[in-house]
């Protein structure tokens, strides 16, 4: 520290205060420091000066304001406080001694004030206060919310203020943040099925979401190719259907999950998707399955979920009650998307029910039964249902508020229109499906779409409740997930945050290469936008 | 004539469907059956044959059995209970070997014979090569080859191998001037590369973006020119790591060295090296390629790759040649006087010519061999007849197909990678595309394809760097590493698909992170640490 002349500070008394303020003129602004700003996503407003603090590792902490409704009981934001602690110092190298700022140069404290009831022991929702106000000064900076999920998001922007300055001295700039999100639906759609992910590469996942202000984990849990999800009521399911018995979530391990996701103010929402994509349910489940003929005979395949037995909505009952309580979210992803509809045409049983319910051999009108009928199932389990697209299109009778997710590339504004034109709030993922990866800068794609580019009333507009980056797994498993993810779903996180006007691509760039090297340097093996480095890299 | 032997083991592989599916990448000969031996982890050993030339001390062979010894059994291996019941298949003990010509202190080279036989059944468990080289080869072959039942047993099945490359360069390019890759990212490739039998690292080394080689001539290239000069660099004892690491495991180290073009980080550190380039009649404060005319560069050039043909052991050295812009050459005035002198007229490539070749003047002073892009050859300059010219480009001037018939044509030695640029990605399984690629597939005489020493996978470092460099490479380069050293008639989809799930789910179990061909799981899945 001897080249800014702070070794001076040790010497006594007069001669002390003397070289103090000599230090001081030393310690003045420097200009370039605003430059170092790379928040991401970017808050709604931020005011920065040039007037620099510092924060010593040794001299620095987290704490309640006396006024704030949260105190150290609340476990949330306790350990929120280690965390960013840690985020802020912990992966650099320092040493004791930094406590010799000048105290007007000082930033001390970070004191959290939550104003409304904390919430600190509920979960996240759809509803959830995410607001902040955040004032950087010293010495005490302050940081206000009314919910402690207002609290989170503000810890990441306040850890996102402070760099290392040349001189190695943690550094933030006066600040005077003003932040709230512009959609409240900000999700991450993880495939369970076609690839297992450990419960530790979701847990990075849920780290990563963290810090791009992503609050909901939609987990595509179960699919065709195997059933992870270990059930308590029918265990046959993931006995049979899961690629093996290492390849299974317990209930503790969800449990792990949706707590991770809590302490990050990130909700769970678990998909069951039926009555397609459903092939493993029927390794542990005997007849679930609609069985396929060729000619007169059973073909020894098997379709969709069979929806002409009452024995289908009784299990589908009791598996949908359990998983109602095993995920506290007030939502449930019901699926119905791409359901073939061959399987059900071959089979004699199938053609004789419809004819009998009078859907001549309309097959949408045999899914819309269906969907229907777990629809209603959802309802009277006082959960809320968010279905693909394709149950919309299909003219089920929807319940007012199910959620419809628009995952189709062609013509999705379109969709927008109609869905929100027929009342129904909407999830956004067609221009977002990450897996389908393309050589170069793919980001600026992702970054550039505007959610509400549709035509559509105001009102309309409202009913998009946001949307999600979907990384679906035939090509991913926990070997390629996160270099695939991110920075990539940062583009959407931001897109989903921030306001309608920041699309500044030059900008975006600049702030994103800088916050995935903050990612790398938090553990997040987040790949590079292009040509360039890091200060530490990733060694993954 | 491996036709029908072939013909004949893809057979066997089907009959047996059991453990030959797992080799990668498919051996010349193979006989295999369903007897089956028990290895035990605590007594089994690899022994020198008493006739072989290699024996204890030799550095190569006895760091691959440590080697082998832990991938097959962990480095715990000693900690297997000594088995009490009865032994009911009879038991192999030792895997020995026997390499006929003597030298391990040597560096594998373009000449090196990697051939072995493989020979497991009830009279003898032996590996016989030619060479160290060969044996290492062997040796990932027998690893491949012991498998272990549920209940934890290891067995190796009766097979016969007899093994050789179709070509003998086999090689994977990293870039480390785009991005900078740890040390310990290089090392692990080479490990990798050895499990696949590739044979060179083609290290491009340094770029326009940075210059992370260490060099103790002009020190000040790497301090200006590398991203970080405390931490994004490689020194020189990096560099001898790299090479003895990549040595011990039969793997050359190719430098490349790329002028007179993507020379962009030379500029700080070696003032007057780049050409200023002009805007009207003033200098625009921006550089270009390498000044070719000005005695000096010669100078530097002559100083810098005397340092580097000492400090790299391969006979070549790549000298790049790619890409060079005239643009900035041409607004230039001291480079149209100086093209007016020679009497080059407008035509550039007379320079870019002149330029390289007098740098392979240079280089061939020193006893070095080269490697360069095809744009020397397609530009005609007048090269030694033994440089050996690497295509790269798919389309352009013509489709790499013909650019391979030209090239041998003109009595050259090829190197194909056009069809293999890995940092090329696509949504789905594009190791298809990769694995499908027949080098030999131009017209020729059997000496043009004879020409045709093989290829390398590029993964060039735009988009690339340690956080994702592992799963874009593997187990994608692995299709090219069959492509290169199997039979030509090796080339069934659904076969290889097999293997190659089976073998990138092996390479997971030995910690590395290949990412998935399609749908699917492993035993051993990748743990985030």
């Amino acid at each position: 520290m001897e080249q800014r002349g702070l070794g001076r500070l040790r010497l006594p008394g007069l001669l002390a205060l003397l070289a103090a303020l000599a230090a001081l003129a030393a310690w003045s602004p420097r200009v370039s420091a605003s430059l170092d700003l790379s928040l991401w996503p970017l808050p709604v407003s931020a005011m920065t000066t040039p007037r620099l603090l510092y924060l010593s590792p040794g001299n620095f902490f987290f704490g309640h304001s006396p006024s704030s409704k949260a105190g150290p009981s609340c476990a949330v934001l306790q350990e929120a406080f280690r965390r960013y602690y840690a985020y802020i110092f912990g992966s650099y190298k320092w040493h004791r001694g930094y406590n010799k700022i000048p105290s007007e140069m000082e930033l001390q404290k970070l004191e959290v004030s939550v104003i409304m009831d904390p919430e600190c022991d509920s979960f996240p929702s759809i509803t959830s206060d995410e607001s902040y106000n955040l004032l950087v000064q010293g010495p005490v900076a302050t940081l206000t919310a009314n919910r402690v999920w207002g609290v989170l998001r503000g810890l990441e922007t306040f850890s996102q203020l402070i760099y290392q300055d040349s001189h190695g001295a943690f550094t933030a700039n006066e600040s005077n943040i003003v932040d709230s999100p512009r959609f409240p639906h900000r999700g991450i759609l993880i495939d369970t099925s076609r690839h297992f992910l450990p419960v530790k590469t979701i847990l990075k996942t849920l780290d990563a979401m963290a810090f791009n202000k992503f609050n909901v984990l939609h987990w595509h849990i179960v699919d065709d190719q195997s059933f992870p999800y270990q059930s308590i009521t029918f265990p046959e399911l993931s006995n049979k259907g899961s690629y093996s018995l290492s390849h299974v979530y317990t209930p503790n391990d969800v449990h792990t999950v949706v707590e991770y996701a809590r302490f990050r103010g990130i909700r769970v929402l678990p998909e069951f998707d039926s009555p397609g994509h459903t092939a493993s349910w029927g390794k542990g489940q005997k007849d679930i399955l609609t069985p396929c003929y060729h000619a007169s005979e059973p073909s020894g395949t098997f379709g969709p979920i069979n929806p002409i037995l009452n024995s289908t909505y009784s299990f589908l009952s009791k598996l949908f009650k359990e998983i109602s309580t095993v995920f506290p979210d007030e939502f449930i992803h019901l699926g119905g998307d791409e359901v073939d509809f061959n399987c059900w045409e071959s089979n004699p049983a199938v053609l004789n029910f419809m004819m009998n319910k009078g859907f001549d051999r309309n097959f949408k009108k045999l899914q819309s039964f269906y969907m229907q009928m777990v629809l209603d199932m959802i309802s009277a389990m006082k959960k809320r249902s968010i279905v693909w697209q394709e149950v919309y299109d299909d003219e089920g009778k929807l319940i007012p508020g199910t959620v419809v997710q628009v995952w189709k590339m062609d013509n999705f504004d379109n969709e927008l229109r109609n869905i929100t034109a027929a009342g129904f709030p909407v999830i956004i993922s067609a221009p977002w499906y990450l897996d389908t990866i393309h050589y170069g800068q793919d980001w600026r794609e992702y970054y550039s779409v505007e959610p509400l580019n549709f035509l559509g009333t105001p009102k309309q507009k409202q009913l998009v409740i946001g949307g999600e980056a979907c990384i679906w797994g035939e090509y991913v498993d926990a070997t390629n997930l996160t270099p695939r993810l991110w920075p990539r779903a940062s583009a959407v996180g931001e897109r989903l945050w921030s306001h309608q006007d920041v699309t500044d691509l030059r900008d975006a760039y600049r702030r994103l290469t800088r916050h995935r090297c903050r990612m790398v340097g938090r553990g997040i093996a987040a790949q590079p936008l292009f040509t360039g480095y890091c200060e530490h890299e990733g060694r993954m | 004539m491996a036709g029908s032997t072939l013909r004949f083991s893809l057979l066997l592989a089907a009959a047996f469907a059991g453990r030959a599916t797992a080799l990668w990448p498919w051996p010349q000969y193979i006989q295999t059956s369903e007897l089956r031996y028990t290895i035990f982890p605590h007594s089994f050993q690899f022994q020198y044959h008493l006739s072989s030339a290699a024996q204890v001390g030799c550095s190569v062979l006895d760091e691959a059995f440590q080697r082998y010894r832990d991938l097959l059994f962990g480095s715990a291996a000693f900690r297997f209970p000594h088995p009490i019941e009865k032994r009911h298949t009879s038991e192999k003990n030792s895997l020995v070997v026997l390499v006929v010509t003597p030298g391990c202190d040597q560096f594998p080279s373009l000449g090196s014979v990697e051939n072995y036989t493989l020979t497991i059944n009830d009279e003898q468990c032996l590996l016989l090569s030619e060479t160290v080289w060969g044996a290492l080869r062997g040796l990932e072959t027998f690893s491949q080859l012991i498998w272990r039942s549920p209940e934890g047993t290891f067995y190796v099945n009766k097979t016969d191998i007899e093994d050789f490359p179709r070509f003998p360069h086999r090689g994977l390019l990293l870039d480390t001037s785009r991005h900078y890759l740890p040390l310990s990212s290089i090392l692990d490739t080479l490990d990798v590369m050895a499990y696949n039998k590739f044979n060179v690292f083609h290290w491009h080394l340094v770029d326009d973006s940075s210059f992370p080689y260490e060099s103790f001539t002009f020190p000040d290239l790497t301090k200006k020119g590398s991203y970080n000069p405390a931490t994004h660099i490689y020194t020189a004892q990096d560099v001898k790591e790299v090479i003895e690491y990549a040595r011990l495991r039969g793997i050359r180290v190719l430098a490349e060295f790329d002028t007179p073009g993507h020379t962009l980080s030379w500029g700080p550190g070696v003032p007057g090296l780049l050409t200023p380039c002009y805007s009207g009649s003033h200098p625009s404060g921006t550089f270009g390629p390498v000044n070719p005319a000005l005695n000096n560069t010669y100078e530097f050039m002559s100083t810098f790759f005397l340092e580097i043909s000492t400090v790299f052991p391969d006979f070549y050295l790549h000298l790049g040649g790619d890409e060079v812009d005239f643009t900035c050459w041409k607004s230039n005035p001291d480079i149209q006087a100086f093209m007016k002198k020679k009497g080059f007229g407008d035509d550039f490539k007379k320079l870019e010519s002149f330029y390289i070749q007098t740098l392979l003047d240079i280089v061939s002073a020193y006893g070095k061999g080269y490697v360069v892009w095809q744009e020397v050859f397609d530009n005609k300059v007048k090269v030694r007849p033994d440089t050996i010219i690497q295509v790269w480009r798919e389309e352009i001037p013509v489709k790499y197909v013909k650019e391979m018939a030209l090239v041998t044509s003109a009595g050259f030695r090829a190197l194909l990678s056009a069809p293999w640029y890995l940092n090329h990605i696509t949504y789905g399984p594009d190791w298809k595309e990769i694995y499908l690629v027949e080098p030999l597939a131009f017209e020729g005489s059997p000496e043009q394809k004879a020409l045709v020493i093989g290829g390398e996978a590029c993964m060039w470092g735009e988009y690339v760097d340690s956080t994702n460099l592992v799963p874009r490479l593997w187990p994608k380069a692995g299709a090219v590493a069959e492509r290169l050293w199997s039979n030509k008639m090796v080339s069934n989809l659904d076969f290889a698909f097999k293997r190659l799930a089976h073998f990138r789910c092996e390479l997971l179990r030995r910690g590395v992170q290949a990412q998935p061909l399609s749908v699917g799981y492993c035993d051993m899945e990748f743990e985030q640490t």
